[in-house]
């Protein structure tokens, strides 16, 4: 019952667009069709459901404080905390550079349709932001952190997907002139945190 | 008749093209085509013209929504004076009722018209009728003592920001009476939940029962009112949206007409019902214990349902995704109801979470039907050869 509240949670209560706004770039950038944000979306899912919990991992036994207990006594008082940022990146660097690899050997045309932004995903902010909320989060197990990056990515990969058929939608929409483009897609994504309201306040 | 024709074309001629006020033509256009239907024609192609169009459309919902707010304009009166335990007749409950709710629609119609009116003429497009419903919808589904200018905010906030950014009538992604709702629901939540605002003047008593059912409900109370009180409507509630019975006439006219998909309907009632018996199972608290079938009666369901799910512009627009569409509006609003304390009522945000979702809907619906005839393509390629 806990993963399950935690899954919903992050999908739909705390989802990384519309409760935290974070990775708004290829957000706005990469969803004029459906079929760029749904690739696009499902590198997010994966990378986050790769480097949350491997993050989990290096946190809990390598950076915060007392972490390298495991190595001895003396090594009980040292704090690394100070590194996680970078290595978090590190991490996540290294998993965008796998996944740009497998996409490009896999579905090439994904891979022009995405072009710089797919390497972007290593500094997109809903990635690095999934591991430094696992971080403040405290979770008690690493499959709690896979479960909370699987959620969070499915949450950011609803959200492209449907402002995604939405421009598709608005393609002959006479909008305009100021507003065509990043305009009314900002618009529009405020308008879609507005349906998102409804999840604000559950208590699961 | 053709009398009236010459002088309104002698009206019109300083709006003509290249005529000194050629600028304002949209706005004279609108109040002319509510006379005489435009003798537009295709200029371009082969087309079907039917004399169904948008105005006769929109008139059709105007009449269906009716019932409901006369009945919601006794309502008003009925719930004012019976809670201050004052004798009252028909009459009374009526008239007090009028005074309070032909004000707003005054306010709701002449804000958004204008901005209508003044967008039409800057960006020099016709003024849709579309504003017709729209402006009738957002006072019926407002408490009633809601200041004017709340009103006149959500209003101004709905129809430039939900709809004239988006290019106009037919082409705005969310519903904009569920719009203007949202944004008074957010911006001034004291003035739209809680249990004094549902009964009009209720500030000026102490005692006082004016929650709604759904309220009363999530402060774990019992409903406090029997089946036929929910089902005709003499509940307190946002102005329209209490009467189940006359809301079921201004359906049957919806469909009748083939104006309102009864696809979405039955998808909701089907939705809601399915959700309502499984927290029946379930039962933990008073919401979860309350019948599935009076689910469907209270709050602002079917009001919902009926009006604003089936809204042409921001539904689903194929057929299946209207059974999806409206069938996932129907679970996401109990659940709400169920799972969120902070919004005992569900509907507003789970159709506007739908509205968020359905060009999605519709866009696997007809990829999945292109796949399909593909496939039977292919099939009928390999038999011929």
């Amino acid at each position: 019952m806990d993963y399950v509240n935690l899954f919903v949670r992050s999908i739909f209560i705390e989802n990384m667009i519309f409760a935290y706004f974070l990775g708004m770039c290829s957000y706005l950038a990469v969803s004029k069709t459906v079929k760029t944000a749904v690739g696009l979306g499902a590198a997010v899912i994966f990378v986050l459901f790769v480097t949350v919990p491997l993050n989990y991992l290096l946190d809990n036994y390598l950076l915060r404080p007392g972490a390298l207990a495991w190595l001895g006594e003396e090594y009980a008082n040292i704090d690394l905390s100070f590194l996680s940022l970078i290595m978090f990146i590190a991490v996540v660097a290294s998993m965008v550079q796998l996944v740009e690899m497998i996409v490009e050997k896999f579905a090439p045309a994904l891979y022009g349709a995405l072009g710089i932004f797919l390497p972007l995903i290593a500094v997109n902010c809903a990635i690095l932001g999934g591991s430094l909320f696992m971080q403040q989060k405290d979770f008690s197990a690493v499959s709690e952190a896979a479960v909370y990056g699987l959620g969070s990515g499915i949450g950011w990969f609803l959200a492209i997907l449907a402002i995604a058929a939405i421009r598709e939608k608005i393609t002959y929409s006479n909008v305009p002139a100021p507003l065509r483009g990043l305009g009314i897609t900002f618009i529009i994504t405020g308008l879609m945190a507005l349906g998102f309201m409804s999840f604000m306040g559950i208590k699961l | 008749m053709s009398f009236l024709r010459n002088k309104l074309d002698q009206l019109k001629k300083p709006f003509g093209k290249g005529e000194k006020w050629e600028k304002f033509a949209p706005a004279v256009n609108a109040f002319d085509t509510f006379l005489f239907v435009p003798n537009h024609t295709t200029k371009k192609g082969a087309h079907i013209r039917d004399a169904v169009d948008l105005k006769r459309t929109m008139i059709t919902v105007v009449i269906a929504l009716l019932p409901a707010l006369i009945y919601g304009i006794y309502n008003t009166g009925y719930q004012h004076f019976t809670q201050l335990g004052e004798s009252f007749t028909f009459m009374d409950a009526f008239l007090h009722g009028a005074a309070k709710i032909v004000p707003m629609i005054v306010v709701s119609y002449v804000v958004g018209l204008a901005i209508e009116f003044a967008f039409a003429i800057y960006r020099g497009h016709e003024v849709n009728e579309g504003y017709l419903v729209t402006g009738l919808l957002i006072p019926m589904i407002m408490p009633v003592d809601i200041p004017l200018w709340m009103v006149a905010v959500s209003v101004a906030f709905a129809v430039l920001i939900g709809k004239e950014a988006f290019g106009g009538t037919g082409m705005n992604i969310l519903n904009p009476a569920l719009t203007a709702r949202a944004f008074a629901f957010f911006a001034y939540p004291t003035y739209m939940s809680g249990n004094k605002v549902w009964v009009s003047e209720a500030t000026n008593v102490d005692a006082i029962s004016g929650e709604t059912i759904l309220g009363s409900l999530a402060a774990g109370r019992d409903a406090g009112y029997d089946m036929w009180s929910m089902f005709a409507g003499s509940i307190p509630g946002s102005i329209a949206e209490t009467s189940t019975l006359w809301i079921l006439v201004g359906a049957a006219i919806l469909i009748l007409t083939g104006v309102g998909s009864w696809r979405i309907m039955i998808g909701g009632i089907i939705g809601a019902a399915f959700m309502g018996l499984l927290f029946n199972l379930w039962g933990v608290n008073a919401l979860m214990s309350f019948p599935w079938y009076q689910h469907l009666m209270v709050g602002g369901f079917a009001f919902g349902i009926v009006f604003m799910a089936t809204d042409p512009v921001s539904a689903a627009q194929t057929f299946k995704g209207k059974w999806i569409y409206g069938i996932l509006v129907g679970i996401f609003c109990i659940m709400i109801r169920v799972f969120n304390p902070a919004y005992p009522e569900g509907v507003m945000l789970a159709i506007l979470l739908m509205n968020v979702f359905a060009p999605t809907i519709d866009h696997y619906v007809i990829e999945a039907n292109v796949k399909r005839r593909k496939k039977r393509l292919e099939a009928a390629k390999v038999k011929t050869a």
